[in-house]
């Protein structure tokens, strides 16, 4: 080494270091983004552009065509190429990300205005829709209701669809059902609204109910269990179902005994997650459950309330008050739902199956 | 499901062979005959339900079509509760068919994107964390998404579709009078915005099946990271992008609520897509409902059952790709 060494430095003085490539210097994309975002407001404060939205626009044009025009000067076309591939990719992710903190940001925001304990306790029943005050009791109520009935009809069924694809489906009809539970994920709600409507209201006569609403759901969270459950059942070792079967039990215990429990985080995630999917479901409530204003402790009688329905039904109210109340139950709604979905990953996080040996 | 995309990569205990095994056995405890019963009840349950779907919709629809008047496939009115009655979907298949196209056209390339960032260039700490986030858009109720889209979006619009109609208005597609803007325009950014999710979930486990192997033989032969995706992970995952995108589509063909909250509509076809008017069919079922009487009721499940067997081609074709993928993909052998 140290006879090449004095010989070295003037080496690569006399010729450039041909297996390297030219590279920007790591600190040229943060240089670059920040000029890009100067040069925009500046672009935007000269022009009198009022939306901060054109600003973003113009920044991250003024960043990709930049980090273009560098790249193929200083790294070469490839490279170039290469760095547009990638500010695109940031950039679509950035616009993915836009409208969800806007939409969270607008109903914290407008949601907080009437949200308090009386809101959440008290029921619409005496107030006109254009007054301020009232409340959603009568549509949580609701809610609560039909998405606990519709978890009774469709967890049973779909834990056991799943039982049955994954521990003894063969042939045509276990191909069947695989096929028809991922048709069935893609059933446009107001087409299981439609169904029970024809079914339960128009040719069985039944009254608008909770119930029927229930039905509707129940329907939409059926493919939703089946398929987490069956992720989830498939995780199981089978070395697990072995031994037990091994040991003489039966095929039955062995599923209730021993790959039910192993499972039992992953499949309560899946059930929280279609719970969650379903309490904010629309369409077949409103084919369905009809809107009362009172609250209603019977699901198989009369009318009931729905969140999701009530903010249809306010925001269509149009008064300023009820716009209010509309943002108010939105956001009720989201931090249900939110809350659910920690909580079910929460649990699959605390619950998972240790596959490492 | 981030659980079991990284378990996945852990070798799955072959299934096929053991349920041979197990097939030998048992089975005939009364106990098991029970259970097996249960089970394979439910899931022919849940057949019987897609069955007495089609079923009862096409027995209403039938009571109502006969009696229509007008043509169902090209009346442009929807008089239900009219005395003859007279009704066709032409204006619903149009608004229909139009807004899910300009969902799927702005959501595809953001979503395909998302599903790179997350597979192959997010910082590998990150990618779970941007995973749950566009989780968390799915998560979202979609009349959270309608309110939203009328109050926030639609006025935040008119900027935008001015400007459009300036620059491209000699088109006439991208005529804007002024006015708020609850047309199939504003309707298809909302919708793409709501299918996003499903369109990057899927891609983005497409993406991260692509075979090792190819990937990492570009980059030895000194591909870029942009070249490796083109030429191993894109061709890798093309029918796992167009199956996607369909499913996709089959969300925005029936998304109601939103639609029905942010579309002011009418009866007719308009060749502006920045303009309110057009309709969905399942936004005419939710706005048309209230008022309908019982014929009318059946008018609109008439139209429900035109939505379902349309939203039944495009997901049953879609899983049908994903499903022929899975059986000749190395990546999962």
């Amino acid at each position: 080494m140290s006879t090449t060494t004095p010989t070295a430095p003037a080496a690569r003085a006399a010729t450039p270091d041909t297996l390297r490539a030219a590279r920007l210097p790591r600190w040229a994309n943060p240089l670059l983004a920040l000029g890009s975002v100067a040069a925009a407001v500046g672009i935007g404060l000269g022009a009198g552009l009022h939306s901060r939205v054109q600003w973003g626009l113009i920044a991250a044009l003024l960043f990709v065509v930049g980090a273009y025009v560098l790249a193929s000067v200083v790294e070469g076309k490839r490279q170039a190429k290469d760095r547009f591939a990638t500010s695109m990719v940031w950039v679509t992710f950035l616009l993915a990300v836009i409208p969800l903190a806007s939409l969270i940001w607008e109903t914290v925001e407008r949601g907080s205005k009437v949200f308090s304990p009386y809101f959440l306790s008290h029921s619409m029943g005496v107030v006109a829709d254009k007054d301020p005050g009232g409340g959603i009791n009568h549509a949580i109520v609701g809610t609560l209701q039909q998405v606990a009935l519709a978890s009774l009809i469709a967890v049973p069924i779909g834990l056991l669809t799943a039982i049955y694809l994954v521990e003894y489906g063969r042939g045509k009809l276990a191909k069947a059902v695989t096929f028809f539970v991922d048709v069935m994920t893609g059933i446009p709600s107001i087409v299981a609204g439609l169904f029970v409507l024809s079914f339960w209201i128009l040719i069985l006569g039944f009254d608008f109910s909770g119930w029927a609403g229930a039905m509707a759901l129940s329907i939409l969270m059926m493919p939703v269990v089946v398929r987490s459950t069956e992720e989830m059942l498939k995780l199981v070792p089978n070395e697990l179902r072995e031994a037990s079967l091994a040991l003489g039990v039966p095929k039955w215990r062995t599923i209730l005994k021993v790959v039910l429990p192993t499972a039992i985080g992953g499949i309560t995630t899946g059930v929280m997650l279609a719970v969650a999917r379903i309490a904010g479901e629309t369409a077949p409530v409103l084919l369905l459950v009809w809107v009362n204003p009172f609250i209603n402790n019977n699901p198989f009688e009369g009318a009931q309330g729905s969140l999701p329905l009530y903010i249809y039904q306010q925001y269509a109210a149009g008064s300023e008050a009820s716009y209010d109340r509309a943002w108010a139950a939105a956001l009720t709604l989201i931090g249900f739902i939110m809350i659910l979905n920690l909580a079910a990953r929460g649990i699959a996080r605390w619950k998972a199956p240790k596959s490492g040996r | 499901m981030d659980i079991s995309t990284k378990t996945a990569t852990a070798p799955p205990p072959p299934p096929a062979t053991t349920e041979k095994k197990r097939a030998t056995s048992g089975a005939t405890r009364p106990g098991d005959r029970i259970f097996l019963g249960l089970s394979r009840g439910s899931g022919i349950v849940l057949l019987v339900i897609m069955a007495a779907i089609a079923a009862f919709l096409t027995y209403r629809a039938a009571l109502a079509l006969s009696d229509n008047t007008g043509n169902f496939l090209t009346t442009f009115e929807w008089d239900a509760t009219a005395v003859p009655p007279k009704f066709g979907i032409a204006v619903l298949a149009f608004g229909t068919v139009v807004s899910s196209i300009i969902a799927l056209v702005i959501a595809v390339p953001v979503a395909v994107g998302i599903a790179l960032f997350i597979s192959h260039y997010a910082p590998r700490k990150l990618a779970s964390p941007i995973a749950y986030v566009i989780d968390l858009l799915a998560a979202v109720p979609s009349i959270v998404y309608g309110l939203w889209g009328a109050i926030v979006v639609a006025p935040n619009l008119t900027g935008l579709y001015s400007w459009l109609d300036t620059t491209l208005g000699w088109t006439g597609v991208f005529e804007y009078q002024g006015g708020a803007p609850r047309s199939l325009m504003t309707v298809g950014i909302l919708l793409a915005i709501m299918i996003l999710p499903i369109i990057t979930n899927v891609s983005r486990e497409v993406f991260l099946q692509a075979p090792k192997m190819h990937e990492e033989a570009a980059l030895a032969l000194g591909a870029t990271r942009w070249e490796v995706i083109r030429m191993s992970v894109l061709p890798f995952g093309r029918s796992g992008i167009i199956s996607a995108s369909m499913l996709g589509l089959g969300r925005a063909l029936g998304e109601t609520i939103a639609v029905a909250t942010v579309l002011s509509p009418n009866f007719l076809i308009g060749a502006s897509l920045l303009d309110p008017g057009g309709g969905t069919f399942a936004q005419n079922i939710a706005s048309k409902f209230n008022e309908a009487s019982e014929y009318g009721r059946d008018a609109l499940i008439a139209s429900g059952l035109v939505l379902f067997l349309i939203t039944l081609l495009v997901n049953g074709a879609a899983r049908m790709i994903i499903a022929r993928r899975k059986e000749y993909s190395g990546a999962n052998a």
